[in-house]
């Protein structure tokens, strides 16, 4: 594995890179076992921030305990709970802690979450706090103000190959090329074939892009992603296949068809990389690397 | 226009509770168009009021009233004095009437009848939708009349994120998602090089609350 995530994305090798949740509390036990098992077998491993606006550990303190066990961190940012002062402070935070890696993001609504009274923030949004970074890297912060040491970031973003309309989600995508995003992490997609044409659109920019894989758990799961969470859609014939399996063997299928997806992102050099994201299922991503000849 | 809803009976019956003599004054602007604090909504909260009274054995007097507008001082002068023989005054107005009430009638014990909202429009009778969020920066003309500030969920200024769906919101398929709203204008209009501006943070300097403005000619009174 490389030294870092910014020496990854140079290499030339396909990235693979994974996800942990952090707790809801203090105990961390289960947190540092998904982070054993995964630190030496990605290039990255990212750490949710209140993910889904529930509120947990934070994204800092998580990335903190990947790089004490020798991980690689990706430290996701979100402007939903925290103002420019609060994001830039905690950026400055993460550098001092050898956190070289962000991943910034606009945030899910704050009434999707398990705090629903409380006040979104959104002062920044995802191309915003990307700036605030170029901001930080020049020495200064986003009021101007010059810093005593300034941090050095690889800076990356999230696009939705699938939204619709894709243009305003292609401008945008653009806008956060330019503003300096090094590599793209993908909102789930299944349709390869679709997905390709997204590709051929984006490899025209100098960026690397890490298709996204969301384990398939069950064919309800693939029913409800695909009817219910923004920007998924999950085609007929997976659904079908996952609710084809006999009783207890969806996991075993969607570990399998993550495997195949990813075995084919990388032979055909659709993606310079994958994101895998187990939801609750960490422990299932060595088999899907398996899986995949990884 | 100010929105506002009219807060549920129960409520305004429990505020109301150990009272005797009681005014509730509407306000004729805002308020009575959106159908919470007007003249008729004060007559029927009024009648209601009386006949819950009435059936609990309660004796109450109930006079009511409505202003043109209640964040006016020179309307409000005109019945300051008939409200000061009263336990309390239920306001009808927005938040801001409310107060100038509360300030003009002062030790008068004033309570507001209704819940102020937002700033809205009448795209239909009936229905009222916010859609300005009194931000003090407007940027309708970059955004083809739709305003991300208030019509987006999140107010974010460069374009959809991840939670739009088919034109819709993460917080509610009902809901549109402004971008793809402005995305879908810009392009009819041939401007869409309007989204691919970066728009820097906002601003906040104008929103230090409470906000003040003084007109140029009565600067210095």
């Amino acid at each position: 594995m490389a030294v870092s995530f910014k020496n990854a994305l140079k290499s030339g090798d396909f990235i693979v890179t994974a996800e942990v949740g952090p707790p809801k509390g203090t105990d961390i036990e289960e947190m540092k076992q998904h982070i054993e098992l995964l630190k030496d077998k990605v290039h990255g491993l990212n750490m949710t921030d209140n993910q889904s606006s529930v509120m947990r550990l934070s994204s800092l303190a998580g990335c903190h305990i990947i790089r004490q066990m020798g991980g690689i961190p990706i430290l996701q940012m979100t402007g939903r709970d925290r103002n420019r002062l609060a994001l830039q402070s905690d950026l400055l935070s993460a550098s001092v802690l050898g956190i070289d890696t962000v991943l910034c993001l606009t945030g899910d609504h704050i009434s999707m979450g398990d705090h629903k009274e409380a006040k979104p923030v959104h002062d920044l949004e995802s191309l915003q706090i990307l700036k605030a970074i170029k901001a930080l890297e020049s020495g200064s912060d986003l009021a101007g103000n010059p810093l005593k040491g300034a941090p050095r970031f690889c800076s990356g973003a999230v696009v939705t190959p699938e939204a619709d309309p894709i243009e305003p989600q292609m401008m945008k995508f653009e806008k956060k090329v330019r503003a300096g995003a090094e590599f793209f992490q993908t909102q789930a997609v299944y349709d390869l074939d679709k997905f390709k044409r997204f590709m051929d659109y984006a490899s025209r920019f100098d960026v690397k892009i890490l298709a996204g894989i969301v384990l398939l758990t069950s064919a309800r799961m693939a029913g409800y992603m695909n009817q219910y969470v923004a920007g998924i859609s999950v085609p007929e014939n997976l659904i079908a296949e996952m609710a084809g399996v006999p009783k207890g063997g969806a996991l075993l299928k969607g570990i399998e068809i993550a495997g195949r997806m990813i075995r084919r992102i990388r032979e055909e050099g659709i993606a310079h990389g994958v994101h895998i994201m187990a939801i609750g299922k960490e422990t299932a991503v060595p088999d899907i690397l398996q899986a995949a000849n990884l | 226009m100010i929105v506002a809803e009219r807060k549920p009976f129960d409520e305004i019956k429990t505020m109301l509770s150990g009272c005797r003599k009681i005014f509730i004054l509407g306000c004729d602007t805002c308020v009575s168009v959106c159908m919470a604090g007007g003249k008729k909504e004060v007559g029927l909260l009024a009648s209601q009021l009386r006949m819950s009274f009435k059936k609990d054995g309660r004796e109450v007097q109930i006079d009511e009233d409505t202003v043109e507008r209640q964040c006016n001082r020179e309307y409000m002068e005109l019945v300051l004095d008939k409200l000061q023989n009263y336990d309390l005054v239920l306001s009808m107005a927005c938040g801001a009437g409310v107060q100038l009430l509360s300030d003009l009638s002062e030790p008068l014990q004033i309570l507001p009848g209704v819940n102020t909202r937002f700033i809205g429009m009448t795209p239909k009778d009936g229905t009222w939708e916010e859609r300005c969020r009194a931000c003090g920066n407007c940027v309708l003309g970059e955004t083809a009349g739709i305003c991300p500030v208030t019509v987006c969920a999140k107010g974010i200024m460069n374009g959809p994120c991840g939670g739009t769906d088919h034109g819709k919101c993460e917080i509610n398929s009902e809901q549109d998602c402004a971008w793809t709203l402005i995305y879908r204008r810009l392009d009819k209009m041939g401007k869409l090089d309007n989204i691919r501006k970066d728009f820097p943070p906002r601003n906040h300097l104008m929103q230090i609350h409470p906000a003040k403005q003084v007109h140029e000619a009565y600067k210095g009174e």
